[in-house]
């Protein structure tokens, strides 16, 4: 990999593989994510891309049967320390589900700052200014601060999956985990949220499987090719797709298989 | 368009069939209802919901005489025993549905379908050695806690379900947002699953409601208003089913009309906490 060494590193896995069962989901993944950057994760379904995004943050913790070995590290410090609470990662490594998933009971407003006001955050003057600040983030104040009380679920499809990214955003994650966020959605909102994408990564760290490899072009300045659970490929994204050096990655991106 | 016809037929034919035996279910329903209210209805009465019931004879020399006591002591102990059995259900609901892999989890189960499965008496027997006996006499309490082991097993099957059914990825979202899991099943998962939750809860309420087993050998059974407010949780209480059994199979015949109308108070206030849930119900899914 040229050129990558001037960029700061956030997140680092080695040797990470996830077993469901004794079937290996993802096997032995080495990989760099770097600070401020979007990284994407492409390959044909099952090849094991949400599989790895979601031990990123943990999410595997919840999953029955579920065994992650390896290393996965942010900052240097491990994700998978038995001493560390998951929930300090997850404060650090947010994530945007393929679905939008904003909680079923609460306004608009409530969901943004959920994040905060369920751990005890209870001034008002500072939710308001982070529900604002997040919603603007995601692109969807203007559409919806006139009617901030009203059921999140009121929403439009993609206008939830802003509002489930202004949840994300309103903790201040350094890195946001989006799995296949526009994969629900029509074109219009998926333009939205790629846009977003490129606001946001000033901010923070953006790491986004997609089906999609227009989309991974796109949006994203470095690429992972998982096929079978195996990392085949990681490269800056124009590296990837206008001269692959792997025949697997290639044969993907000109849509020969997948 | 002949076959079309024929479907048509065919339809109708099965339409007719579903509204009979809809008929069929309900017409023993409205027999039952409207007997209940022709035999009682004449012993409704203002001093059915003033006066104690006492002995036969205080009828009989023409004192008024009601069922006050009964009234007050269904409140007290099926209140207690709501009291008991939603933390626990719902506690134990939560396990069962949020926490699969716990090692405690298949226990719970296997002794909540046991305490499902298990006939009322014998809860009662269960509330009679755990609360009678060591407090050495039949309360308004132990009957509360008999119900609340005829409540828990539904309450807590019925939160199971109501909480599965909210999708995996509210929780996950509720995680990703650094949200610890307790927190998540407390400000995400369970008021999102209300409506199923108070669903059960009524469902188990009915239930309890109209049990008079468990009670027999528990609240056991008063023909008086206690000396002391603190009789109603510590003395022997009278409940409404239990009255009803005792007034039916007296030899007095006023009796047996009380027993009609105690009748009609139980459906009255079983048929009145179902037409709220469906109010609370309809009134939540608009909101």
């Amino acid at each position: 990999m040229d050129n990558v060494i001037e960029n700061k590193l956030r997140l680092e896995t080695i040797g990470l593989s996830v077993f469901y069962g004794d079937n290996p989901g993802v096997k032995d993944v080495s990989l760099k994510i770097y600070d401020k950057k979007v990284t994407a994760f492409i390959g044909p379904s099952g090849c094991g891309k949400t599989t790895f995004l979601r031990a990123l943050n943990r999410m595997h913790d919840l999953t029955r049967g579920a065994k992650v070995t390896g290393k996965a590290l942010i900052d240097g410090q491990d994700i998978y320390d038995p001493k560390l609470d998951p929930v300090i990662i997850r404060r650090k490594i947010g994530m945007v589900f393929q679905k939008p998933t904003p909680f079923p009971t609460m306004s608009i407003y409530d969901n943004v700052v959920a994040g905060l006001k369920l751990v005890g955050i209870r001034d008002r003057k500072l939710l308001d200014e982070v529900c604002e600040r997040s919603l603007r983030q995601s692109a969807l104040w203007d559409e919806v601060k006139d009617r901030l009380k009203t059921p999140g679920g009121s929403l439009s499809g993609g206008q939830q999956q802003r509002l489930s990214i202004a949840r994300a955003l309103a903790v201040e994650p350094e890195v946001l985990l989006m799995d296949e966020p526009t994969s629900s959605l029509d074109p219009q909102s998926t333009n939205r949220i790629e846009e977003l994408i490129g606001e946001l990564k000033d901010q923070v760290t953006i790491i986004i499987v997609t089906h999609n490899m227009q989309q991974a072009s796109r949006v994203s300045d470095y690429t992972a090719f998982f096929y079978i659970g195996n990392l085949i490929e990681y490269n800056k994204t124009t590296r990837i797709f206008t001269s692959p050096d792997q025949k697997r990655t290639e044969e993907y991106i000109t849509g020969q298989f997948g | 368009m002949r076959s079309l016809r024929s479907r048509y037929a065919r339809d109708n034919v099965m339409l007719g069939f579903i509204i009979l035996n809809t008929v069929a279910v309900l017409i023993p329903l409205f027999i039952i209802i409207g007997y209940v209210i022709v035999q009682g209805f004449n012993y409704i009465s203002l001093d059915l919901f003033t006066k104690e019931l006492g002995s036969p004879t205080r009828n009989m020399m023409g004192e008024p005489t009601g069922l006050v006591h009964t009234i007050i002591g269904t409140a007290v102990v099926d209140i207690m025993a709501v009291l008991i059995s939603i933390p626990f259900g719902i506690g134990a609901g939560v396990m069962l549905s949020e926490y699969p892999d716990h090692w405690a989890n298949p226990i719970l189960r296997v002794l909540n379908d046991t305490l499902n499965g298990m006939p009322a008496v014998l809860k009662g027997l269960l509330a009679f050695v755990l609360v009678v006996k060591p407090m050495g006499s039949f309360s308004g309490l132990s009957g509360g806690v008999a119900l609340a082991f005829v409540m828990f097993p539904i309450i807590a099957r019925a939160t199971e379900s109501a909480l599965m059914n909210i999708p995996w990825s509210i929780r996950e979202a509720g995680l990703a947002i650094g949200l610890p899991r307790w927190r998540v099943i407390l400000s995400t998962i369970i008021p999102a699953a209300k409506v199923g939750l108070v669903t059960g809860f009524l469902i188990a309420f009915a239930r309890a409601a109209g049990e008079a087993a468990p009670l027999v050998f528990t609240s056991f059974g008063n023909n008086y208003l206690p000396v002391k407010w603190t009789g109603w949780i510590f003395g022997p209480v009278d409940t409404l089913p239990q009255r009803l059994y005792n007034l039916a199979i007296s030899p007095y015949e006023h009796w047996h009309g009380m027993g009609w109308a105690a009748a009609i108070i139980l459906l009255v206030v079983i048929i009145a906490s179902f037409a709220a849930a469906r109010f609370f119900i309809r009134d939540k899914k608009q909101g």
